[in-house]
């Protein structure tokens, strides 16, 4: 029995980058971030490129080692067990990411050997999987770089749901989106909450997006994660009636102010 | 609620394991089937320095007897330098072609073990590697005329298997120098194959080399491939203990040492941030 699906405590990653022959940049993507989510539930996290929101899932998907902190999955430690989290986790992330000169059918086939899938299973259920996301059957074969982005993000919806994983982390999965195509995505994602049991970890930097799909909110600024509440209390928490205004109540910043060289230095140090 | 299944049994660890390595393999079919009229014009460009090679033979003022000979000599050493090479592309290409895919965070992500992904390559690089050798030794031989009335063809490519289990080790220390550098990687690991074979004897007898050269070349698995393949294809020798025990020895050093370095820079990017796409 879990307490929680994903529990993470003070978890931290500097980055650093050479500077001249002898100095090195430091600088903090993530600094002691901690927060708790329940089986079943949808966490959008905000923040603007640069915040860490990259980084958690990075380190999340044991793709980073911490500087600092722990994060356990279903109660696996992610650093310690990371072969054990593997098997429990899947993404979708900003960049679609297939062997371009493969067909979708192929690159899911790829993808589900490496969670233990065989070739019989993947034959029955690529297409299935594929027509679920709105892919048309007769493109299952076609070259990745022949689908538009659009088609190539639901390709990639599908390479995340084909292995089950109880926690899908979504890392801007709607970003370079037509409107069209991001309506579509979102409206997948809703239907993974309704139709599975994944738990979901949602970064983005659409303030409508999160409020839409998540139970709860998270602001992460410069690496710190200010708050983690449903949007409601958020809104009453600062008194205000939107997120942006939320934003700039907590940060004192717009959500479209321009960043600082610093911010710039986190985003590529990252 | 049903609870979540989070126990791995030792068993299903292991099925899905061997699955791993089948897709692994199953990948790199799919991307030779894609690339293949660009393999075969690599496979042209391959042939055409060999017979550089080659014909070096064809200058030097000897008996038709010893110029056959040497011709031969050369060949092994040319159809070797290419099976090399391709096993270290190859091998080296685990990090950076997912890289310049952007696949590689998926990949590594994956619940797949390190050492069969990197075992799958190598059998996959290993199978190639042989094809397109026997490709290129049929080709020269019948482009120059060598006559090879002894050759041992079984025997050679039985000893060019044993000796790949090095190479696969050497490869696996040189597929974590792109992880390290994502520019300048790839270009370490001809460096590797290139030093390799300097000191083998690729086309001349090690005997020639420094001493000190010579002392490596006892550590170098492909002294042994060359030695005993010459012997093959020229005498119609079989597959010689004196080669096969030095092989068996670097081949069970090599995988584990290839690993355990891989695991160090597969931590080292993990820490610095490197197992990206963008580097």
């Amino acid at each position: 029995m879990f307490t929680s699906a994903v529990s993470v405590r003070d978890l931290s990653k500097v980055f650093s980058r050479r500077k001249g022959l002898f100095q090195r940049r430091r600088r903090a993507a993530l600094s002691n971030v901690s927060f708790d989510m329940g089986r079943g539930e949808c966490v959008a996290i905000l923040g603007q490129n640069g915040s860490g929101k990259s980084t958690l899932v990075r380190l999340l998907s044991t793709l980073l080692l911490p500087d600092g902190g722990s994060a356990h999955i279903f109660g696996h430690d992610v650093f310690k067990e990371p072969r054990k989290v593997r098997r429990l986790v899947n993404r979708v992330s900003v960049e679609a990411s297939f062997f371009k000169k493969m067909s979708a059918a192929e690159n899911l086939a790829y993808a589900a050997r490496f969670y233990g899938m065989g070739p019989r299973e993947t034959h029955a259920k690529i297409p299935v999987i594929l027509e679920r996301v709105g892919f048309p059957s007769a493109r299952r074969n076609e070259s990745m770089e022949n689908l538009s982005r659009g088609m190539q993000q639901k390709v990639a919806l599908a390479r995340a749901l084909l292995t089950s994983p109880v926690l899908l982390l979504l890392d801007e999965p709607t970003t370079g989106l037509d409107p069209r195509s991001k309506q579509e995505v979102q409206t997948f994602i809703r239907e993974i909450r309704e139709a599975h049991d994944s738990t979901i970890l949602l970064c983005t930097h659409d303030m409508k997006e999160a409020e839409d799909l998540a139970d709860r909110i998270g602001l992460l600024d410069r690496g710190e994660l200010l708050f983690l509440e449903p949007v409601e209390d958020v809104k009453e928490r600062y008194g205000v009636g939107t997120l942006e205004e939320a934003f700039f109540a907590a940060t004192g910043r717009t959500y479209e102010d321009e960043r600082t060289e610093d911010d710039e230095e986190r985003e590529v140090f990252a | 609620m049903a609870t979540v299944d989070t126990t791995f049994t030792r068993r299903k660890i292991l099925r899905d394991e061997l699955i791993g390595l089948y897709g692994v393999v199953e990948r790199n079919l799919y991307l030779t089937k894609r690339y293949f009229l660009w393999d075969v014009a690599f496979l042209l460009w391959t042939i055409a320095n060999t017979l550089t090679i080659v014909f070096i033979s064809r200058g030097v003022d000897l008996s038709p007897a010893a110029r056959n000979e040497l011709a031969t000599k050369l060949l092994v050493g040319g159809v070797i330098w290419a099976f090399l090479g391709i096993i270290f592309e190859i091998v080296t290409e685990t990090v950076a072609w997912e890289r310049w895919e952007g696949t590689i965070e998926y990949t590594f992500m994956a619940p797949v073990s390190r050492p069969v992904h990197l075992i799958g390559m190598g059998i996959y690089a290993v199978i190639y590697g042989l094809v397109r050798a026997a490709a290129i030794f049929v080709a020269v031989v019948a482009f120059i005329g060598i006559h090879l009335p002894h050759a041992n063809y079984g025997a050679a490519v039985a000893l060019l298997a044993i000796a790949s289990i090095s190479f696969i080790g050497v490869g696996m220390m040189t597929a974590v120098l792109p992880l390290i550098s994502p520019e300048k990687g790839t270009q370490l690991g001809f460096v590797a194959q290139g030093l390799m074979l300097v000191v083998s004897g690729v086309y001349y007898p090690v005997s020639v080399l420094p001493h000190w050269m010579q002392w490596i070349a006892k550590i170098s698995p492909a002294t042994y491939a060359l030695r005993g393949n010459r012997n093959q294809i020229l005498h119609g020798a079989g597959i010689a203990w004196a080669d096969v025990w030095p092989l068996l020895v670097i081949g069970t050093l090599s995988i584990p040492i290839g690993l355990v370095v891989f695991r160090a820079g597969e931590r080292y990017a993990k820490k610095h941030g490197k197992l990206k796409r963008s580097g």
